[in-house]
């Protein structure tokens, strides 16, 4: 049997993102070192067998910190974009479902969120909030919404006068029922392919929010608060910036391809239209 | 959609980006006041920071006189540069103004051609290095691109200053690190866009009237795909002359990006608000006019189809 298009790509998309999964959840039970123990005698210690990526500015084991650093980035992330897809969903599903005025309404509101380039609304709403990890998922779903919505929108709107939705009405299933039994299972595809693109985006607007000390504060670990730390120091220990920096881009790289080869295997049209790079 | 609708569609989307930044101090949680003064402050100062913000007045006349102050070019008054916000944000900007169009000057004059290039040789050497640089622009943000740049090019080759705003030199690796992250969907998208005319009847057309490969290619193709890529690049100028946050931040250069930083840093919220309307109105502006042009460049744009 031919393998589809995409199926090569998913899986290694995929199989490095569970090896990384793994890696951050499981790997530092295993190991039993303390990511938060300081050593001023030996900061900066490049990698050894006892150390396979060295230690940080203040003496701490960097393959623990990555790790613990690591479940942080991917945890916020992971609750950035579901909360970005819920309320897209919701609001896109309200102003594709109603139109007329609502629609209009929403989709200025919509408008409004998208006139704020890349990461400058989370930076705002993070700057005022505070930083603290609940607001940086607050801010990073804010920034992530509008694509979702926009989404649902069209494909609610679109399906809205098909024969299957007006099958269900006749049949007394009422407005609410229809879309989410009927609609959405249907907009669910494009939805998937989405997320994923949007995961790898969130993952480096957090890290960005984190090298601009808007993120986790100290001494969590993220791995852009621990690319900023490296920075300081990257002439005489270049080992403490390029570990993180490698980490997010193996699973910036990771996501991508899972992405790819999902919207292939599904065969959702590529749609990414928003620049989402943290510049 | 008609130039007319997208010319009023940018008046809601201004009135909400405005009201947005004014209710910046009141989302603040607790007292924006002792925040930006510090808990041991003086209660006379307080009061009087409270009095020049306008906190002490009623919600409604407090956006009135917000308002009042923008129609006149008043953004308030920076508290931690002593001086008015219109002022320290105009001053500046000419440094974003400067990396931006350096930046995309650097990657259109390269992302265009190798796009078109990648399209025309399908599969051959040129589509493997698109579609490896266009690979290298996800997964080398400029958030650690940046970095590892000065750290190659500044510190173990001390070819390239390591930050400032200076002559040429200092522009090199912010720019070449901005354009990098454009590059990838740059690329990637000229060539969808080349690919997909190089299929159209017209360039068929002039394929039957024997004309030569580089004029069916220039002159038909390249035309009738540009339309996308155009936006693309609106949309990238838009956000580069919002200032560019993270680079600015890494390269110490003294561009708007930056400044907004430094007043979350200094919790200077007039500042903050300042810089956050600025880049706001500037993308969407931005965004407006690259909409105009293509509807200029492209007649069916112009009405309701």
């Amino acid at each position: 049997m031919r393998r589809r298009r995409g199926t090569r790509q998913a899986w290694v998309g995929g199989g490095v993102l569970a090896v990384l999964l793994v890696a951050v959840f499981v790997a530092p039970w295993l190991a039993g070192v303390d990511p938060y123990a300081t050593d001023l005698g030996v900061r900066l210690e490049p990698p050894s067998a006892a150390h396979p990526l060295g230690r940080d500015a203040l003496g701490r084991d960097l393959l623990a910190r990555l790790c613990l650093g690591g479940r942080v980035s991917l945890a916020v992330a992971a609750c950035a974009v579901s909360l970005a897809l819920a309320l897209g969903v919701l609001v896109g599903a309200v102003a594709g479902w109603r139109g007329g005025w609502t629609d209009a309404l929403l989709s200025r509101v919509i408008d409004v969120f998208l006139a704020f380039p890349g990461l400058l609304l989370a930076i705002a709403l993070t700057a005022v909030l505070g930083p603290s990890l609940r607001h940086v998922v607050v801010a990073l779903a804010a920034l992530g919404w509008t694509g979702y919505a926009r989404l649902t929108r069209a494909h609610v709107a679109s399906a809205k006068h098909r024969d299957f939705v007006e099958a269900a009405g006749a049949l007394g299933v009422g407005g609410v029922g229809i879309v989410r039994r009927h609609v959405l299972p249907g907009a669910a595809p494009l939805l998937l392919v989405q997320a994923t693109f949007g995961l790898s985006a969130v993952i480096v607007a957090e890290a960005s929010l984190s090298f601009l000390g808007l993120g986790a504060a100290p001494p969590t670990p993220s791995w852009g608060g621990m690319l900023d730390e490296g920075r300081l120091f990257m002439l005489v220990a270049p080992h403490a910036m390029l570990v993180p920096a490698t980490a997010l881009a193996v699973t910036v790289v990771a996501l991508q391809t899972l992405g790819d080869g999902l919207r292939d295997l599904l065969d959702v049209p590529d749609r990414r239209q928003r620049w989402h790079v943290g510049q | 959609m008609s130039v007319r609708r997208r010319l009023l569609l940018v008046l809601p989307t201004l009135a909400g980006i405005t009201v947005l930044v004014f209710c910046f101090l009141h989302l603040v949680p607790g007292d924006p006041v002792e925040i930006m003064l510090g808990e041991g402050a003086a209660v006379a100062d307080a009061a009087t920071l409270r009095t020049a913000l306008g906190l002490d007045r009623p919600f409604g006349e407090q956006l009135v006189h917000f308002l009042h102050g923008l129609v006149r070019g008043d953004l308030g008054h920076s508290i931690a540069f002593r001086s008015p916000v219109a002022n320290v944000i105009a001053a500046r900007y000419p440094a974003t103004l400067e990396l931006a169009a350096a930046a995309l000057a650097l990657a259109v004059v390269t992302g265009i051609p190798l796009g078109v290039l990648a399209a025309t040789h399908r599969a051959g050497a040129l589509d493997v290095v698109a579609r490896t640089v266009s690979l290298l622009g996800v997964c080398f943000p400029s958030l650690w691109l940046a970095p590892v740049l000065v750290l190659v090019f500044s510190m173990y080759l001390g070819w390239l200053p390591v930050s400032g705003r200076g002559g040429l030199a200092h522009l090199v690796l912010p720019a070449v690190s901005l354009a990098v992250a454009m590059l990838g969907i740059l690329v990637r998208l000229t060539r969808a866009s080349v690919l997909g005319a190089l299929g159209d009847a017209h360039v068929l057309a002039a394929r039957a009237r024997g004309a030569p490969e580089w004029l069916v290619v220039w002159r038909h193709a390249v035309p009738t795909a540009l339309a996308p890529v155009v936006t693309l690049v609106g949309l990238q100028a838009g956000a580069l002359l919002a200032g560019t946050v993270v680079t600015e931040t890494v390269f110490a250069w003294p561009g708007i990006g930056r400044l907004l930083v430094q007043g979350i840093g200094a919790r200077d919220y007039p500042l903050v608000q300042g810089c956050v309307l600025v880049i706001g109105i500037t993308y969407v502006a931005v965004n407006l006019l690259t909409d105009l042009a293509l509807a200029l460049l492209d007649p069916r744009l112009r009405d309701d189809a």
